[in-house]
């Protein structure tokens, strides 16, 4: 949201994001416009919610080239339609004219899609893109979602809190606690050893399909951080099984971690493999 | 041997939907739960699968007699539930509770910690003194992983998890027979799901429950069920013990699901095959002819159009719904 601009009135974002040489931050909101849904699209978890209700769809789309490539009526048309198609979306000409409402779940999530691709863009940032979704179709989306990325060659953030997404589709990996990048690393690593007590945490306690035990999980005891009164020093400190004195007064640097990637963490890995 | 704690024999919930008219309103019957028969045993976990609209909920709401069944009977350890007689239903509800999805939502915010799980045992032991209830009231919060000292807080004061936690201490303090889990984890962050799993089934095994457990999330179903019910579109797909469905299951639409679920691990999640199914669920009010999963299964023939397949026992205690199992 920081760096599409998108934030509360309240949010203040400060530091730096570039994308294709701008200071996004930094931009005017003219300059944002020109960027956002052209180069830099956004695919959000609620297609219900961020498609204007009272907006057919089709011209929902058309608005986008129009607007971005300068297209006439009719070539709009023509592209839109093209795009549902290439979304998959069944008798394309049909649900062109329908509103919002008047799709299912998964279809809107294909329209969203759509519009996000229309004017081929080099990086999509996709919030939750299949949260809101039953898992047949989340499973459709998600194929998708990593054809289109083939055939473009786009960049994709994918924002999830479901490991199994992450394990499906990501190339790398950031980890995120309490508003810190706790850990990154290429996905394999992060799944086979991680390196952050969090990440490791997360991977034990989630329940798995292919696991055939009924033991009681492994947990990550207490309670998410309020982050209005966050703990002094590392932030999972309360929480970690391997804290140690110094977690409690400093923060943990993001450095590079023995076995690639980056960890934010006082333990040495050799520890960490010796407790684990 | 003793009758089964709970018998659902072809339990129907039907709701009239407008779907025009202009004098006179027509009416099409949405069939959320459409002939479903299972036995649950005391102490047994049986897991309800199912997207979105399957008919979970409603079913688990017919079986609390929170609403009227259109057809079909409840019979609760070998006698019929009669939903008229308030008085022994009230009684029955005793032995039956309920813990929800939404765990803020399903708390009155007027109302304490400690009232709210104390509002069980006012109604059905009015006999008990106040330190009595404040006792037992205490020792639940203990027993649910709560400090009995937050008892005179509000909901809004706790966290999700916490609240979670409320539901499940009013759920269980009477002791009940049977609790029926709607979606209990899905409002919950994934650090904290795996906390409430583990207390639902370490309370299952200390009071002896019958539990029905309504969840979207397979994963989840597979660690706390002892067998798993498949719904699609109100009718039961796929009824088996846990292991038997989870190593072979044998319905397309069980299969389906299995392989739709993303497995936290990038090899194995990377190699296996893509989506199965096409498309989204048909709308429920004009259900498909025949086997309701034809439109989206892989295997349908016409056959699959012509008549709506029988429950069949392909092994001991699995039950499949499907023309096309044995391939």
């Amino acid at each position: 949201m920081a760096a599409m601009g998108l934030l509360a009135p309240n949010g203040r974002a400060t530091g730096e994001v570039r994308f294709a040489g701008a200071n996004l931050l930094t931009a005017r909101e003219s300059e944002l416009n020109a960027i956002r849904g052209n180069t830099l699209a956004m695919v959000f978890q609620d297609p219900m919610t961020s498609l204007t209700p009272h907006m057919k769809v089709g011209r929902q789309l058309t608005e986008v080239l129009q607007r971005h490539r300068g297209l006439g009526k009719a070539a709009a048309r023509d592209q839109a339609i093209a795009m549902l198609r290439r979304v998959q979306i069944p008798e394309p000409e049909r649900r062109f004219v329908m509103y919002p409402h008047e799709l299912s779940g998964g279809l809107r999530q294909r329209v969203m899609i759509a519009m996000a691709l229309l004017c081929g863009p080099r990086l999509i940032i996709a919030d939750e893109p299949t949260t809101a979704l039953d898992v047949t179709v989340q499973a459709q989306i998600l194929d998708l979602i990593r054809l289109a990325r083939d055939e473009t060659g786009t960049s994709i953030i994918l924002i999830t809190h479901d490991l199994g997404v992450v394990a499906g589709l990501a190339d790398r990996v950031a980890v995120m606690y309490a508003g810190r990048i706790v850990e990154t690393g290429e996905v394999r690593r992060i799944f086979k050893t991680p390196q952050h007590p969090y990440t490791q945490g997360l991977l034990a306690c989630t329940p798995r399909l292919d696991d055939a035990a009924t033991a009681a999980l492994r947990t990550i005891p207490g309670q998410p951080p309020n982050l209005q009164r966050l703990p002094p020093g590392c932030a999972y400190h309360p929480r970690c099984p391997y804290v140690m004195d110094r977690c409690r007064t400093n923060r943990p640097a993001l450095l590079p971690a023995a076995v690639g990637g980056m960890k934010a963490c006082f333990l040495d890995d050799l520890h960490l493999k010796a407790a684990s | 041997m003793s009758p089964p704690l709970l018998q659902v024999r072809d339990l129907r919930v039907h709701f009239p939907v407008r779907t025009g008219g202009v004098l006179f309103a027509d009416y099409t019957p949405l069939k959320a739960v459409d002939g479903v028969s299972f036995d649950l045993a005391a102490g047994e976990t049986l897991g309800i699968v199912g997207e979105s609209g399957c008919g979970k909920s409603t079913l688990g709401r017919a079986v609390l007699q929170l609403l009227p069944p259109t057809s079909g009977a409840v019979a609760w350890l070998g006698t019929d539930v009669d939903l008229a007689d308030k008085a022994a239903l009230k009684a029955r509800r005793r032995d039956m509770q309920v813990v929800f999805q939404d765990p803020l939502a399903s708390l009155d915010p007027r109302m304490t910690a400690g009232a709210i799980i104390a509002e069980p045992l006012r109604n059905y032991h009015p006999e008990l003194s106040s330190p009595d209830i404040k006792a037992r009231v205490a020792r639940m919060m203990e027993q649910v992983g709560l400090l009995p000292a937050m008892l005179n807080r509000y909901p809004h004061e706790f966290s999700g998890g916490q609240c979670q936690r409320i539901g499940i201490a009013r759920a269980m303090i009477l002791k009940p027979k049977l609790v029926v889990c709607d979606e209990p984890v899905s409002a919950l962050d994934v650090s904290i799901r795996a906390q409430v799993i583990n207390l639902l089934m370490d309370l299952q095994r200390e009071l002896q429950l019958s539990m029905l457990f309504i969840s979207h999330d397979l994963a989840v179903v597979r660690h706390i069920s002892h067998r798993v019910m498949v719904l699609y579109l109100g009718k039961m797909m796929e009824l088996a013990d846990r292991d038997s469905l989870y190593r072979a299951p044998r319905h397309p639409y069980t299969r389906a699901l299995m392989t739709a679920v993303p497995i936290p691990d990038p090899d194995q999640e990377r190699a296996k095959p893509r989506a199965v199914t096409f498309g989204d669920l048909p709308s429920p009010l004009s259900p498909p002819s025949g086997c309701v999963f034809r439109t989206r299964c892989p295997k349908a023939t016409a056959i699959c159009a012509a008549a709506a397949p029988p429950l069949e026992a392909v092994a001991a205690g699995q039950l499949v719904a499907c023309h096309h199992w044995r391939t």
